[in-house]
């Protein structure tokens, strides 16, 4: 009976091939090695047996020729146990006498089958990297809107303001020597355009500053002024003096325009102390150059 | 946008302009051109057409504004405030949780928080950063150049421990912050806030990366200071916000040190943290120079949640990922 069947699947049609270029392979649910041959057919031999796996539980599933006629309960289920050694002893004791090759492959099975186990469950212990897929019209948008919202925070004029603010507030304290608040608004319109052209470098010359800081300053406040800006020049030199040296020369894109009058000044008075370096900027480069 | 500062607050919007008889015949006849415009099938002449449409609306707004200009100057200081034109700023969603300074609960509530004995100066932030599993070098970069802008904090190498098992262990050795860098293809794509004694925990999505070797400036890295640096928060809205902010902020000296002129900033706009590192110098009491220093990058808040990072039996105070449909209802709702 099973050679006839045997005869007509091989050779002709089974429907649960699959060829390749080098394999036949079974894609029979019961087949043991996976393989289209003559000895692991589950259709093509009467006693047969096999084991597989089920929710971490191991079940050798056996066929043998009497129950041939029931195909309803051709296959006998049996749990085995979920040590390998116990499993392999109860495969043993069931499949007794049974043809060599079906005894050792389904102990390879069932070998194969517990290593896999034992993998899923040590890997389900460790830290899962979770992958959340990309969606990619969400991608495009949130990317277009980022550019968007970048043009209208318009950084460096946003952060510049709330710097002035914290100036006009006092939070700096002393450091910065402009003139305080109540001279200032008395002068303003006066002192934007002195100011801008003689170029507040504190701490850079107390002497100068003396003289060009407005007369209405009371003495007292220049007194102080004066001792602020000699701590604050010793601070310089040691400290800051390269990039205070940098930043005259080549500052910020936007400030370079009203920068060309005070550089020249201030570097002819800082003669006898540093050295002159004129860097130029590339602007077009850069320019074009943006987040 | 310069309008907008002239013109009273929020008063005058653009609106439709008042037509007469002459121009509603033009607009009509516009319109049916429009009509018809759609339903022309050679593509050429269709564009054509729809080249000349533009070229009369814009001939229109020309003169429209002439006009206006014109009357403006003729009336001197009588003259109409400007229009201000429409933004998304102006034209946001108002928020019942905006937050309003002079309110007593909001203020109740800032002195109650976990960030509380931050802004009371009893600690110093001491910072752990970390990254995902094998990072890769920009990565690396990043969180070394991470390292030099907050003060006092330590990178140190994941070797696969897990989120939960760090901020135990970073609790005992004393640290008030982790941070974990996570990456994806390569380049950093999320950063994890977690304040350590059972603070709140947020998740930003990182975007933009741009590092101190990449900026304009050759070798600015030299121009890095060990100085304190000082945080500007801008734009932070509502309670969420708010929250988010005070977060950000906490992970910074409590007392910067002025002398050394560092800035950062964590700008909101619309939804995206702006981070920026710049040294100012005040050319005057009108204007400071700026100078950027250090990494740039855009942070996109992705959930809030209280409690130290546990992701499965937290409480989210704020989060997007299931529920885009329900929150992202308008165009001009935005949650910071």
């Amino acid at each position: 009976m099973a050679m006839i069947v045997w005869s007509i699947i091989n050779k002709s049609f089974c429907s649960y091939k699959v060829n390749t270029k080098t394999q036949r392979f079974c894609r029979n649910e019961y087949n043991l090695t996976g393989l289209c041959n003559r000895s692991a057919c589950p259709l093509a031999n009467s006693q047969y047996a096999t084991v597989r796996e089920e929710d971490g539980n191991c079940f050798l599933y056996m066929k043998t020729v009497e129950r041939s006629g029931f195909p309803r309960n051709m296959w006998e289920k049996v749990k085995l146990s979920k040590s390998l050694e116990k499993a392999l002893r109860q495969i043993n004791e069931y499949l007794i006498y049974w043809p060599g090759f079906i005894k050792q492959k389904c102990k390879q099975r069932l070998l194969k089958i517990s290593q896999y186990l034992i993998r899923m469950r040590k890997l389900r212990l460790r830290r899962q990297k979770k992958l959340v897929p990309i969606q990619r019209k969400q991608e495009r948008r949130e990317r277009r809107r980022e550019e968007k919202a970048l043009v209208a925070a318009r950084l460096d004029s946003a952060i510049e303001k709330e710097l002035l603010e914290r100036l006009k507030r006092g939070t700096y304290g002393d450091i910065y020597n402009f003139p305080q608040v109540a001279f200032n608004k008395a002068l303003e319109e006066e002192e934007d355009a002195e100011v801008n052209m003689e170029g507040e470098d504190y701490g850079e010359d107390e002497e100068n500053e003396g003289e060009e800081a407005e007369e209405e300053i009371d003495e007292e406040l220049e007194k102080e002024l004066e001792e602020e800006s000699e701590n604050e020049e010793i601070e310089y030199v040691e400290a800051d003096s390269d990039l205070e040296r940098e930043l005259e020369s080549e500052s910020d894109m936007e400030d370079i325009e009203p920068k060309a009058t005070t550089s020249v000044k201030d570097n002819t008075r800082r003669k006898p102390r540093l050295e002159i370096e004129y860097e130029t900027e590339t602007l077009s480069k850069n320019a074009k150059r943006t987040v | 946008m310069e309008n907008e500062e002239n013109a009273e607050n929020g008063e005058v919007l653009v609106k439709p302009p008042t037509l007469s008889a002459s121009d509603r015949l033009a607009a009509k006849k516009r319109f049916r051109t429009q009509r018809r415009l759609s339903t022309m099938k050679n593509k050429v002449l269709r564009n054509a057409q729809w080249a000349t449409l533009k070229k009369e609306k814009r001939k229109v707004k020309k003169e429209g504004q002439k006009q206006r200009k014109k009357e403006a100057e003729a009336l001197g200081d009588k003259a109409p405030p400007k229009q201000i034109p429409r933004t998304i700023e102006n034209t946001r969603e108002a928020d019942i949780t905006t937050v309003d300074h002079d309110d007593e609960e909001v203020t109740f509530d800032i002195t109650h928080d976990e960030y509380e004995s931050y802004f009371s100066k009893t600690y110093v932030p001491k910072i752990l950063i970390t990254s995902s599993d094998n990072p890769h070098s920009k990565t690396i970069h990043f969180i070394r150049e991470l390292t030099k802008i907050f003060p006092s904090s330590e990178c140190q190498w994941r070797k696969r421990s897990s989120v939960k098992k760090m901020i135990q262990s970073a609790k005992e050795k004393n640290y008030t912050d982790v941070v974990v860098i996570n990456e994806d293809r390569r380049v950093p794509n999320g950063m994890l806030v977690s304040h350590l004694p059972d603070g709140p925990t947020a998740y930003f999505k990182i975007s933009n990366v741009k590092l101190t070797k990449d900026m304009k400036y050759k070798n600015i890295i030299k121009e890095f200071t060990t100085h304190r640096p000082e945080v500007i928060l801008n734009n932070f809205q509502t309670r969420l916000g708010q929250a988010v902010s005070r977060m950000l902020a906490s992970l910074f000296h409590y007392d910067p040190q002025f002398k050394g002129r560092r800035a950062v900033t964590f700008h909101n706009q619309r939804d995206y943290i702006f981070f920026r590192h710049h040294r100012y110098e005040f050319k005057s009491q009108k204007r400071a120079a700026l100078r950027e220093l250090g990494p740039r990058f855009t942070l996109r808040l992705k959930w809030l949640q209280k409690g130290t990072f546990d992701t499965i039996e937290g409480d989210y105070e704020w989060i997007i990922a299931g529920k885009r449909h329900e929150m992202e209802t308008s165009r001009r709702r935005f949650f910071l």
